[in-house]
């Protein structure tokens, strides 16, 4: 049986993306949970995975190509056996379909779970667990094995490329892994010849660039990281009635245990406090509901598994929140380890798509600047947002006598038609509590 | 290794771990922080790629002497003895 695989929505207000490459030809064998190719949003280039097992039998859209969100990509023979039966959606989604449709809003779902590629919203935080296929992962899968065998163009050349009416796929990157940076999008600009990219990388620096993307920067109708920003806020504050609430919270013995922590361990192994706080967030949500899951049709559905996003800050201006997979469940170790990951790749340009759809809640810390509170605003159609300020040292009153402690104000932005300010109390102070006792029982999870 | 060269080193590993950042455009006395808003993660991975590629082991209370380009040259020169 064929079966459509479309162009998937990676935002509640992504409206199309852009082709750059296939890491599959016809006659691939796919399996769920496979990047099989590389698409540019309005959030940068995104490793896009399947979720089916098959046979590519055909590709539909040639790279370079930019069509609208639900438009198919290529055509994948599906063995009717390797389907999985607990996704019920996913055949109609991939197979018979409802349109390409206006997505953008996560209608239409109703209570099923939905998989990404189905032109949904942000998250499908309880579908077909994006973690799961991960862990299956096998070490000569579908993904390419050298990320330079595509494109790459730092945040900051795309903001400056948009800038500048550059057209970033007929550039030839001069930065670590063929990279497009800032500066070859300056010298295209003026016109001036790239030079040869540095030693080290000579090989794939060399390699001829992808083709020229059709959809030439300066159109216009291309829509920057800035635009989509906007969109998903200006709706947020259009549709979801905020509360806030915030705390401040003695986080002294985290604060003390995070310095011995990190001066007995490799410095591979130090953690940062913000992933003592993603950590906290998770298990918070595993206690208190109607803060991790979606608003969807008219009423509110708890997340299966937590994905806590991480707000980075995209240098050059511009933010993105990927998710920690199943953040409730992995040690802390583990966690920071992704934590990097996903910085890192959030920064080069190189989130995958589940990472991308699946956050259940945020995080946004502006722990490492001096501001003391953030006031967070709602990702729809996520109903809860956690904020943190900068750990500083405070005059604080502990049993009855005024003493020097290290203080981070917590906040909330949370979803009246979801819950109270009473319930939204109960949370951040159950935040507060967690991250405040990194050694407290509760943050074992095996 | 002497420090121009010892300079060049650590303004590649900055790049490494910061590809969003226009080497170019690096003021030596600066603090990073300042000039590209490096944070806690930023340091952290700093520190590790140091670790990996200079050998030296920079403990977490010794951060605030890596906060430029110029910070790191002296503290690190100390460390590893350059010419």
């Amino acid at each position: 049986m064929r079966v459509e695989y479309r162009m998937p929505a990676l935002g509640a207000d992504m409206e199309s993306g852009t082709v750059v490459q296939w890491h599959v030809q016809p006659g691939s064998r796919v399996k769920r949970g496979d990047v099989v190719g590389v698409v540019e949003t309005d959030k940068g280039a995104i490793d896009v995975e399947i979720f089916e097992d098959g046979v590519v039998a055909e590709l539909l859209v040639q790279p370079g190509t930019k069509v609208p969100v639900g438009t198919p990509l290529a055509m994948i023979e599906v063995e009717g056996s390797s389907r999985a039966p607990s996704l019920p959606v996913e055949g109609g989604a991939a197979g018979s379909a409802p349109s390409p449709a206006p997505a953008g809003e996560g209608r239409g779902e109703g209570s099923a779970p939905s998989p990404a590629p189905a032109g949904e919203g942000w998250g499908e935080g309880s579908a077909p667990s994006p973690a799961s296929a991960r862990e299956r992962e096998p070490a000569g899968r579908v993904r390419a094995p050298d990320s330079s065998a595509r494109v790459r163009v730092s945040p900051a050349a795309r903001i400056r490329a948009k800038a500048l009416g550059v057209d970033v796929g007929s550039l030839r990157g001069t930065g670590p892994d063929g990279a497009i940076t800032r500066e070859d999008v300056e010298r295209a600009a003026k016109g001036a010849p790239s030079p040869q990219p540095s030693p080290a990388r000579a090989g794939e620096g060399a390699e001829p660039s992808p083709q020229p993307s059709p959809a030439k920067a300066g159109e216009g109708e291309r829509k920057t990281m800035r635009d989509a920003i906007a969109a998903s806020m200006s709706r947020s504050k259009r549709e979801i009635p905020h509360y806030y609430l915030s705390l401040a919270a003695d986080v002294t013995p985290a604060v003390d245990w995070l310095a011995k922590h990190n001066a007995a361990v490799p410095v591979t192994e130090r953690l940062i406090f913000a992933a003592l706080l993603v950590k906290a967030v998770a298990l918070a949500c595993q206690h208190e509901k109607g803060f991790s899951g979606f608003f969807r049709d008219g009423r509110y559905e708890e997340a299966r598994a937590v994905h806590v996003g991480v707000a980075v800050a995209i240098r050059g201006g511009g933010l993105i929140a990927p998710a920690i997979l199943d953040t409730a469940t992995k040690p802390l170790p583990q966690l920071m380890q992704e934590f990097r990951d996903i910085v890192a790749r959030a920064r080069a340009g190189r989130l995958r798509a589940s990472e991308l759809a699946a956050p259940t809640i945020i995080l946004t810390s502006l722990g490492d600047t001096p501001v003391e509170s953030v006031f967070p605003i709602i990702q729809p159609p996520q109903v809860a947002i956690v904020g943190a300020g900068a750990v500083m040292p405070r005059p604080w009153v502990v049993d009855g006598q005024l003493s020097v402690r290290q203080l981070c104000t917590l906040s909330l932005g949370a979803d009246h038609r979801v819950t109270d300010g009473r319930l939204g109390a109960q949370f951040l102070v159950r935040i507060a509590r967690l991250v405040s006792a990194p050694e407290s029982p509760e943050w074992r999870v095996d | 290794m002497d420090r121009a060269a010892l300079a060049a080193r650590i303004l590649a590993l900055l790049i490494e771990i910061a590809p969003d950042v226009d080497p170019s455009g690096v003021i030596p006395g600066v603090d990073f922080r300042d000039q590209f808003d490096f944070d806690s993660m930023d340091t952290l991975n700093f520190a590790i790629a140091l670790h990996r590629e200079l050998g030296v082991d920079v403990p977490e209370a010794d951060y605030s002497r890596l906060a430029s380009l110029e910070k790191c040259v002296e503290y690190l020169g100390a460390r590893i003895r350059v010419a």
